[in-house]
């Protein structure tokens, strides 16, 4: 128990980390998985077929490929940068693919007479999309949305692999700094993970009742 | 002198197999109200829709004030502003104020000002008798109200042509009046209009002409006073046996 008493400020910097990771690659995601749903359902064949194909091969392959690919990838191409930014890229590209999975179903959710309605006063397809059909879609996914953050907060441990010192990495530091107290570092990490998670919940329950429609 | 404004010329539209319009020939002219009537399945609402191609048409032309309707596109869209649509389900924005409803299109599609828009939309609502309930949402509004709010939203945008898809089919009897006010308004104030509807009672006192269809064929089209007394067609005169007997 002292050590994990002793070392709260390890654990204090990692899981600062481990939020700032959440946080950024949360914010892509949702931007990046509203755009491939925009691109699933808009009337131009080509990038319908490229937003399904990004669904289906990211969506389909295990993250921490996603993370080599990265981190093995980018370089390749010139992109060098610190593993903290490959790990939001990896987070981002990952976390994308069910963000559009889930907004493309709160799309679908929109009854269609309110995209016919839109089209008849004259607004054009991305107009119909960002006025009327997505403010409703978004409503009806905030459930799933926090399925798909809190499984995000989890999956950022992945970047404890690729060198990235977040939550998982302190524990393991900790661990290997205080062989004596294991189980008391792992469970009060396991811990911190739960609470963060249950606050990422109870705010997605208090967003989901202040969007819902009157 | 009759203009013409919505003219339709060998428009043919099939769902599968099915050929739900046969070389559909119609031109509305300007001011002139068309009520469409004929039993269900018979292409009505699919005529009405194809009008501002919220169905595309396999073959045939259709023009608005001389222009064919384009492909989709921005340009369809420009054309769609002019051309004003009521539904069955009167599909308010289910996230807007009924005041936002109004004044949506004519902010992001006419580029208005929201305070020019507002005093536009404050107007059309008291037209059609809802001004105290501007910042109430749709679904806190009776059906009727719902749609005389459609109404004034499609009026907003200033449309040369107002099309009703069975505007009053989803209403409680007693709210069928109330909006078959505001049309018959409309139509007395010199609005061009195509109208879907099973309202025998509008079709004869707001119709210049009363169009017949029946599987997916125009059958007949006469003046209201004739199609009703000395209907020419046996499938009209069977349709109107059954509907008036009750």
């Amino acid at each position: 128990m002292d050590a994990v008493l002793d070392n709260l400020d390890v654990f204090v910097e990692g899981f600062t980390t481990t939020l700032s990771l959440t946080l950024l690659a949360a914010a892509g995601a949702l931007i990046l998985g509203t755009l491939l749903a925009a691109m699933r359902v808009s009337p131009v064949p080509p990038l319908r077929w490229f937003a399904t194909l990004y669904v289906q091969a990211v969506r389909n392959t295990p993250l921490t490929v996603v993370f080599f690919l990265v981190v093995f990838g980018l370089p390749e191409v010139g992109v060098i940068v610190s593993f903290y930014r490959f790990a939001v890229v990896a987070l981002t590209i990952y976390t994308a693919a069910f963000v559009a999975e889930a907004v493309r179903s709160g799309i679908n959710s929109v009854a269609s007479g309110q995209a016919e309605a839109s089209r008849s006063i004259g607004m054009t397809f991305s107009q119909t999309l960002r006025l009327v059909v997505l403010p409703q879609a978004f409503a009806n996914i905030v459930p799933p949305l926090a399925s798909i953050f809190i499984a995000l907060l989890k999956n950022t441990s992945i970047a404890y692999a690729f060198g990235v010192f977040e939550a998982t990495q302190a524990m393991n530091r900790l661990i290997n700094d205080n062989g004596s107290d294991v189980i008391a570092i792992i469970a009060a990490a396991a811990l911190a993970y739960l609470l963060l998670a249950l606050l990422a919940a109870a705010l997605f329950s208090r967003l989901e009742r202040a969007v819902r429609p009157a | 002198m009759a203009e013409p404004l919505v003219v339709l010329e060998g428009v043919n539209k099939h769902f599968g197999p099915l050929h739900v319009l046969k070389d559909i020939d119609l031109t509305v002219d300007r001011g002139e109200v068309v009520v469409v009537i004929g039993p269900s399945g018979s292409g009505k609402s699919t005529l009405c829709r194809t009008i501002n191609r919220l169905e595309s048409v396999d073959s045939g032309r259709i023009t608005i004030d001389g222009k064919p309707l384009p492909e989709e596109g921005k340009e369809l869209a420009q054309l769609r502003a002019q051309v004003g649509m009521v539904f069955q389900s009167f599909n308010l924005f289910a996230h807007k104020t009924v005041l936002q409803n109004v004044t949506l299109g004519p902010m992001k599609v006419l580029g208005k000002k929201k305070a020019d828009a507002e005093t536009r939309g404050r107007e059309l609502l008291e037209r059609v008798g809802i001004a105290n309930q501007a910042d109430k949402y749709p679904a806190q509004l009776s059906g009727g109200q719902q749609q005389r709010v459609a109404i004034a939203r499609a009026l907003a945008m200033d449309p040369k042509v107002m099309l009703f898809d069975e505007p009053t089919s989803a209403l409680d009897p007693e709210m069928i009046n109330e909006v078959l006010d505001v049309m018959t308004s409309l139509a007395t104030g010199g609005m061009t209009m195509v109208v879907v509807t099973h309202e025998m009672g509008f079709a004869r006192r707001a119709a210049n002409r009363v169009v017949f269809m029946d599987e997916g064929s125009i059958v007949e089209s006469s003046v209201p006073k004739q199609f009703f007394t000395s209907p020419s067609s046996d499938r009209a005169k069977d349709f109107l046996s059954k509907i008036l007997t009750h």
